[in-house]
């Protein structure tokens, strides 16, 4: 089984780009030149080094020891939340913001919903003297406000996406629509594992350090390369596409996706795209999503705004459909309390959508020896304040 | 013969009309098209209503938005066009983006639209190579005309190849753009519809975006077969209501 995508831009029967005529030219030449752009060693040599000299890479393998004695298991921590910007979502700006420069693109487009991606596009855009232009739902930015200020005082203009629920589905269109205004000199970065081919691809790829820094890492640590289970949160499934990668065709791996059910699968407010979605089409791919009868898309519902998204990447379905990844989920109670558990036990406050990925120990029963890695994807800082309402701190 | 095929043969200049259904109210649907016809209008375009439409602005969004909660869906359109043909003769063609016609089933779909009348669809978001391996062969059972998008961006070369695998009329977006965001044409434009003009395809081309007085239909109509009005139209239902349609369609054609 191949879970990589094919060369018409499918990973199994999702994928594809459906996608209006006016982008198709631009999807086009980035499809046409990403491979190519990538595999240059002009390109890799600046990439790298900025993940080293700027995101701040590698980032630690760490055993959670404390953790590790509680669940009676060897879990290992990747500490995405320690790369500068607070997030795994720092690795693909970078790649795609050189990316755009050799495609001789001048602006920069983004949409975010908790701004965490919004902040990682601003920042490069910094970096590299780009302008930058990011969509955000009207309702993100009154919850976000901090994030909205970081993106502010990077230089980038915040336009509010004000059509339809007015969350990330609703940025993510009017970013799109952007794009349509804007086919020649504008790049879109967008932010997770979605999209037409080839974006499910490229982003995979640039986080894809995450998994390769966890094969030599673990090989430091254990003297194997090759954990028992990877673990990660997913959303749209940037982080967690980084974390499988490098692993998706070691059969002795085991792959863990855990989705948001926010208030609880059947309650109706869930953002557990597996079990609640239907095949059906996003944001110009086919994958899961959450859809009425009629083919209207819905909106979901978590407390982490990073996983609040009525779709999955198309890779993530293919493997969910395979069955070759287990999807699980944890509701918005399950990560507050794994979130508050980590901070407790390790001295480490994740953001919420990585507490999703903690809380599957609760849940699931390894063997004293099973090695676990469990990408965590965010700090928890932009959290703070739902943290505090939550807990009444 | 397909009513769109034997409509492009006529030797005028042709208008068509896009419309949300279910907008304003859910049941203007049939006074709408009935209206429009009586008004003059060559050929109208039906729009289902859809909750993520990403080549639309404002306009159309809001109408859309406006259309499913008032509880259109297709099972709804479909129930309301059921008797369209025992008092329409115009060509009937339904726009609507992909996701809701494969949730009803595109062979579905296509049989209900033959049974009914409609007699083409405008997709956007349903790529050309997908049409031509998957669809295809489902569409033209049905002898339904699908229609597709050519934008500034286009190459000559998939020009000629959509020019190839179409069978009515071809979609020729006015500029680099979402409907509704524009006015007039300038210089750009016009070299653009030259250049398609000079290209002799077998398709006749009808230019939409941006289309919304008698000037800019005047101006498209130059070099193409017709022009189809979409925002504008919506802004006038908006304003005035469905049952003053022919003062709209009479300023965009006054002799």
């Amino acid at each position: 089984m191949n879970y990589n995508v094919n060369e018409k831009g499918y990973y199994g029967v999702f994928g594809g780009a459906y996608i209006p005529e006016m982008l198709y030219p631009n999807v086009e030449e980035l499809r046409q030149n990403y491979l190519k752009v990538m595999a240059e060693p002009d390109f890799q040599k600046e990439f790298q080094q900025l993940l080293r000299d700027y995101v701040g890479r590698p980032s630690p393998l760490y055993f959670a020891k404390r953790l590790s004695e509680k669940y009676n298991t060897k879990i290992y921590l990747k500490r995405e939340d320690l790369n500068h910007t607070g997030a795994h979502k720092i690795n693909n700006t970078v790649g795609q913001i050189l990316m755009a420069k050799r495609l001789g693109k001048s602006r920069i487009i983004a949409e975010t919903g908790a701004g965490q991606h919004g902040v990682a596009t601003a920042t490069v855009c910094a970096l590299m003297g780009m302008e930058c232009i990011v969509y955000m739902g009207e309702i993100d930015i009154a919850r976000q406000a901090p994030n909205v200020a970081r993106m502010k005082m990077l230089g980038a203009t915040v336009i509010p996406a004000l059509s339809g629920s007015r969350t990330l589905k609703d940025a993510t269109n009017e970013a799109i629509r952007d794009w349509i205004n804007n086919p020649v000199n504008t790049h879109y970065i967008i932010g997770s594992a979605i999209g037409p081919h080839p974006y499910p691809d490229m982003v995979t790829r640039f986080q894809s350090i995450i998994s390769e820094e966890i094969k030599w890492q673990l090989k430091e640590h254990e003297g194997r390369e090759n954990p028992d289970y990877v673990v990660a949160c997913i959303g749209g499934g940037s982080n967690a596409a980084g974390t499988y990668y490098h692993f998706l065709h070691e059969e002795s791996v085991k792959i863990i996706a855990v989705e948001a059910a926010g208030l609880g699968v059947d309650s109706g407010e869930s953002a557990a795209t597996s079990i609640l979605g239907k095949e059906g089409i996003i944001h110009g791919c086919k994958t899961l999503l959450m859809q009425t009868n009629d083919g209207q898309i819905t909106e979901p519902y978590s407390i982490s705004a990073g996983l609040d998204y009525p779709g999955v990447g198309p890779m993530h379905a293919h493997l969910c459909k395979t069955g070759r990844a287990e999807f699980m989920s944890a509701t918005d109670d399950e990560a507050m309390k794994s979130g508050l558990e980590l901070s407790k036990l390790e001295g480490i406050i994740p953001a919420i959508e990585s507490s999703h990925a903690l809380a599957i120990f609760e849940k699931k029963k390894f063997k004293e020896d099973d090695i676990v890695v469990v990408s965590l994807s965010g700090r928890g800082d932009k959290d703070l304040d739902t943290y505090i309402n939550y807990f009444k701190l | 013969m397909n009513r769109i095929n034997q409509k492009l043969e006529e030797s005028k200049r042709l208008l068509s009309i896009y419309f949300t259904a279910g907008y304003p109210n859910l049941n203007d649907t049939v006074t709408i098209i009935q209206n429009l016809e009586k008004s003059g209008v060559d050929m109208i375009e039906i729009g289902l209503p859809f909750s993520d439409p990403l080549a639309d602005g404002p306009t159309i969004q809001a109408s859309s938005t406006k259309a499913l909660q008032n509880g259109m869906t297709s099972e709804v359109l479909f129930g309301q066009l059921k008797n369209i043909r025992e008092t329409v003769k115009i060509p009937l063609i339904i726009m609507g983006y992909f996701n809701p016609i494969l949730q009803f089933g595109v062979e579905e779909f296509c049989k209900k639209c033959s049974e009914i009348g409609i007699d083409g669809l405008i997709i956007p978001d349903l790529p050309v190579d997908v049409y031509n391996d998957q669809y295809k062969a489902t569409f033209e059972k049905y002898g339904l005309v699908n229609v597709f998008l050519i934008t500034p961006q286009t190459s000559d070369e998939r020009i000629r190849f959509i020019d190839s695998i179409s069978n009515g009329f071809i979609y020729m977006v006015s500029s680099a753009s979402v409907t509704g965001s524009q006015s007039g044409f300038g210089e750009e434009q016009t070299n653009y519809f030259k250049r398609i003009e000079k290209m002799s395809l077998d398709n006749p081309q009808i230019i939409g975006f941006g289309i919304s007085d008698n000037t800019s239909f005047t101006q498209a109509t130059e070099y193409a077969k017709g022009a189809i009005i979409g925002s504008a139209f919506i802004k006038h239902v908006t304003s005035f209501g469905i049952n003053d349609v022919d003062k709209f369609v009479s300023k965009i054609l006054k002799a």
